[in-house]
């Protein structure tokens, strides 16, 4: 298995990654609006939609010029756009439904137009539609003084336009985005909106495939932007968010391409490098969907356990000062496995050991007791405790059988400030329903 | 009988614009070099006379059948592009199982592994999106994307790295499983029906779980039904009926069976049981009329023309679907804007009458008409005209209305609701009774009788004469109110 550093890297690679990079980001800006939007599928639909307008500009025109068969593309992929947008508004049916219907017709037809060209001229769909990425570096051009591939300067210039976009319509878009309703009574132009951004989305569409190839444009449109979506509630965020992990997805895949096959005892052989690149934001996505800091599958455990440790650990300080209140101060751990906490045994166990490394109990002759520090928390947590019940029954009269349970529930809840409330409103009672004391706040 | 004409219709229309293509002599395109056929051609492939027209021509009818009908659940689960991501998702499947097959000596090209390898990445595709859309707040269409691209991304790595291996085999593993329709073999169209009928009979056992998941599905769980179990069989059928048909007749061409034929099924009937049959009727229709038409012109992809054929129905049936299509619906706004501009001349004529004494009993001019509402006098005239059509109004010859019997009951009615809603609003919505006219004016069309009976029981107490009961307001000064309000 060879190491890292031994990849042949040569500038072909930069142009690689820098043309994906490129691309991708400009995909991932406008793709952050079409997850929201809930039209994530429209990349895919313009991608293979567009085979008609390549074959009648080509018709059309007689020449295979890139740039008569970007207009022929761009609008075929606007067509794309609208003809969803009617069906959808005028047949009532739902958005994925009438894209499919449109882009699969529209494929057809080009499929059909195609073939009809297809004996005079080598036209095959395949060499028509999809750019590769590796051949990228190859076909290059004059750019104020240095040879730059050409397929950098249009994803370039499809970046830039939709930089552009992003930043003059950011507060149309975001309005228009997550609450249509509010944008019209605000009196924005919806509509005109959302077809700005479709023809956006078409022109970088076919720009981008036309030189990196379709696959990058679908992936990128909307892996990358839902990762963002995961890892952050803020748009803003989310747009630089989406555009970072397309850009670091567009490099790792193509490192990946050349290396991997290799690392897998393939042999000295490289895989294809945008389908690498769209494994890459899919391994990004799994990865956000993990360790997300709010919405993570991951944080959202740990946030779970601490939660349910803290109650463990509480429940063990409440029993501990009541049995002291009953004069048994001393308890051993098959008696708390008696008391059935929350989380069960081991629960209790981590518990237990975190209390005492916090200095609240201590254990001596296998027995658990409190410690000052860990009877002053217990005081607050049963006075806590003692007062909902008392509230419960006076001011909402339940009957004084039914109240425990419920107490259980809010001691845990209960800050400082509410329960001094709570005291207040009840006039600092004494005892609580079942006549047992209630503690004074402990003194600091 | 009404359902009917529109069905006999489309298949007319279908056979006509495939008999008009098969009739023109001339290409739409001048220097191509089809050859289009002539009428005895055309007979023998809609009579199925051709060994390769019957297997091809029948298989895929099947196929769409069973796309079809599997679809129209799909797109009631609002998965319409299920399909689409599940067929991109297959391609890992498809290079790995290559990968190991040639691993382990074969060729590589074995088509039961290739369908192996297929169904388990599509399965493990849907399961993605499942588990995407449960756990994670990502929507669905996000979820089918992601899929669709990683997995496709994946695939397109795996193949590459097969390409690259040098078994020499691996050359057009791509359109071996995205295959070509014509060239279809009876295998092919054997294994398709096959795999038709295994679905349509799952279909037909589960139905009643089905409907149930694709209308409610947390009532269905509430019921103790096994939903999750459910979704997954229905994903497996879908995954099914994918794999099978994307070696057959490739990939885009799958994709529009699952959801062309459903979407216009929609339009045709708003019964779930109807609407799958109609969306299977639809998928084998087009697909055998697609075939034979490519059977006729043999340089045509065939794929490509049943997309095309399924795409025609599906405008025809957006327009001209009698339950919710274009048309349909168009012509209920009409009639619903007719009868309540013919309810509205009616309670004007019977307010006039009412409100003043006449020169000649019970007739009204046209002017006063014209005089009670913000209306033109062109609209007057039509809702008029509507009227006399219905002998609701009798004209007298000289620019007079009067009502006639039926007419009077009618009016009557439209009072009676109006005032009743009036009456309502004033004394249990605290409304100022000149507040009141313009609500209930939009209102009195659409109270049903029920609603009535209500609304007498709540004004019996407050309000003795509820047979005909007077206006709240002056309503010879209704007009203008109106004006002061607006």
């Amino acid at each position: 298995m060879p190491p890292l550093c031994a990849i042949a890297w040569l500038p072909l690679d930069t142009w690689i990654v820098v043309v994906g990079a490129l691309g991708a980001m400009a995909c991932a800006l406008l793709g952050t609006f079409l997850v929201l939007r809930k039209m994530s599928m429209m990349g895919d639909a313009i991608s293979h939609a567009v085979l008609p307008g390549l074959a009648i500009a080509f018709l059309v025109t007689g020449s295979r010029d890139s740039l008569v068969m970007l207009a022929g593309a761009g609008v075929v992929g606007v067509l794309t756009a609208v003809f969803t947008q009617w069906i959808h508004a005028a047949g009532k049916v739902d958005q994925g439904a009438s894209m499919g219907v449109v882009f699969t017709i529209l494929f057809a037809v080009g499929l059909i137009l195609i073939r009809q060209t297809a004996d005079h001229v080598d036209l095959d769909p395949e060499c028509v539609l999809y750019g590769a990425i590796e051949f990228v570096p190859l076909d290059t051009t004059a750019f104020l003084g240095w040879q730059v591939p050409r397929a950098a300067i249009t994803v370039g210039v499809v970046l830039v336009l939709n930089l552009l976009f992003v930043t003059l319509l950011y507060k149309e878009l975001k309005l228009t985005s997550l609450d249509p309703a509010l944008a019209t009574t605000v009196g924005i132009n919806a509509h005109l909106v959302h077809y700005l951004l479709m023809t956006l989305v078409a022109v970088t569409t076919v720009a981008v495939f036309e030189s990196v190839g379709s696959i990058l444009v679908i992936a990128m449109f909307i892996v990358p932007p839902a990762a963002a979506h995961l890892l952050t509630d803020r748009l803003s965020v989310m747009l630089l968010l989406s555009a970072g992990l397309a850009a670091l997805s567009a490099a790792l895949g193509h490192v990946a391409a050349i290396t991997l096959p290799a690392w897998l005892g393939l042999g000295d052989i490289s895989t294809n490098t945008a389908g690498m690149m769209a494994v890459m934001a899919g391994v990004f996505f799994v990865v956000a969907a993990l360790a997300g800091p709010r919405h993570g599958i991951v944080s959202r455990a740990v946030h779970r356990i601490a939660l349910s440790l803290r109650i463990v650990r509480e429940d063990i300080l409440g029993l501990l000062y009541r049995l002291d209140e009953l004069g048994a101060p001393r308890i051993s751990r098959r008696a708390f496995a008696q008391a059935e906490l929350v989380g069960g045994p081991f629960m209790t166990r981590i518990a237990l050991w975190s209390l005492r490394r916090a200095g609240q109990i201590v254990r001596e002759d296998a027995t658990y007791h409190l410690t000052p520090r860990g009877r002053s928390a217990a005081q607050e947590l049963v006075r806590s405790h003692r007062l909902w019940e008392s509230f419960l029954e006076q001011e909402l009269r339940l009957p004084p059988d039914h109240v425990h349970c419920t107490a259980e529930r809010l001691e845990h809840v209960t800050g400082a400030r509410l329960q001094e409330r709570l005291a207040e409103s009840l006039g600092d009672p004494g005892h609580d329903p079942h006549g047992e004391p209630i503690p004074d706040r402990p003194s600091r | 009988m009404l359902r009917v004409l529109p069905i006999a219709v489309l298949v007319l229309g279908g056979l006509g614009v495939c008999s008009v293509l098969g009739q023109s002599d001339t290409g739409t395109l001048t220097d191509s070099s089809i050859t289009w056929p002539g009428w005895a051609a055309l007979l023998r492939v809609l009579t199925l006379q051709d060994y390769n027209t019957r297997v091809v021509v029948l298989g895929v009818a099947c196929l769409g059948a069973a796309a079809g009908l599997i679809g129209a659940f799909m797109l009631l689960r609002e998965r319409a592009l299920l399909g689409d991501a599940l067929s991109h998702a297959t391609l890992p499947g498809i290079g790995l199982a290559f990968m190991v097959m040639v691993l382990f000596g074969g060729t590589g090209k074995w088509l039961p592994g290739l369908l192996l390898g297929a169904s388990i990445s599509g399965v493990l595709g849907v399961l993605c999106i499942m588990l995407i859309v449960r756990t994670m707040r990502i929507k669905q269409d996000a979820a089918l994307g992601i899929v669709l691209s990683v997995f496709f991304g994946l695939g397109v790595a795996v193949t590459g790295i097969v390409q690259n291996m040098g078994s020499g085999h691996a050359a057009g593993l791509q359109s071996f499983i995205y295959g070509k329709t014509a060239s279809m073999l009876l295998s092919d169209a054997v294994r398709i029906g096959v795999a038709g009928v295994i679905i349509t009979f799952a279909c037909l056992v589960l139905f009643k779980e089905f409907r149930l998941l694709c209308f409610d599905a947390a009532y269905a769980r509430s019921q103790g039904w096994p939903v999750t179990l459910l979704d997954v069989v229905m994903m497996a059928l879908v995954v099914g009926v994918t794999v099978i048909g994307l070696q057959a007749v490739g990939l885009i061409l799958m994709i529009a069976l699952l959801v062309i034929p459903p979407a216009a099924a929609k339009f045709w009937t708003t019964r779930l049981s109807r609407m799958v049959f109609t969306s299977a009727l639809l998928g084998g229709m087009s697909c055998s009329l697609g075939a034979g038409m490519s059977a006729l012109v043999p340089r045509l992809p065939a794929g490509a023309i049943i997309v095309c054929v399924a795409g025609l129905f599906f405008l025809i049936s957006m327009f001209a679907g009698p339950a919710r299509g274009v048309l349909a619906r168009w012509w209920d706004q009409k009639r619903l804007v007719r009868s309540v501009a013919r309810q509205n001349v009616l309670r004007a004529i019977y307010e006039v009458v009412e409100s003043s004494d006449r020169d000649v009993p019970g007739a009204v001019t046209f002017d006063e008409l014209v005089g009670r509402r913000t209306w033109s006098p062109r609209e007057v005239q039509n809702a008029l005209n509507c009227a006399i059509r219905g002998r609701l109004v009798r004209p007298d010859g000289f620019q007079r209305y009067a009502l006639s019997d039926e007419g009077r009951q009618a009016a009557w009615r439209a009072v009676r609701n109006h005032r009743l809603w009036e009456l309502y609003l004033i004394t249990h919505a605290d409304i100022a009774p000149s507040h009141v006219d313009r609500d209930a004016d939009r209102v009195e069309h659409v109270l049903g009788d029920e609603m009535v009976a209500e609304l007498e029981k709540l004004l019996a107490d407050t309000h003795p004469n509820l047979t005909t009961p007077a206006s709240p307001h002056r309503i010879d000064r209704a007009f203008h109110v109106e004006r002061e309000t607006a």
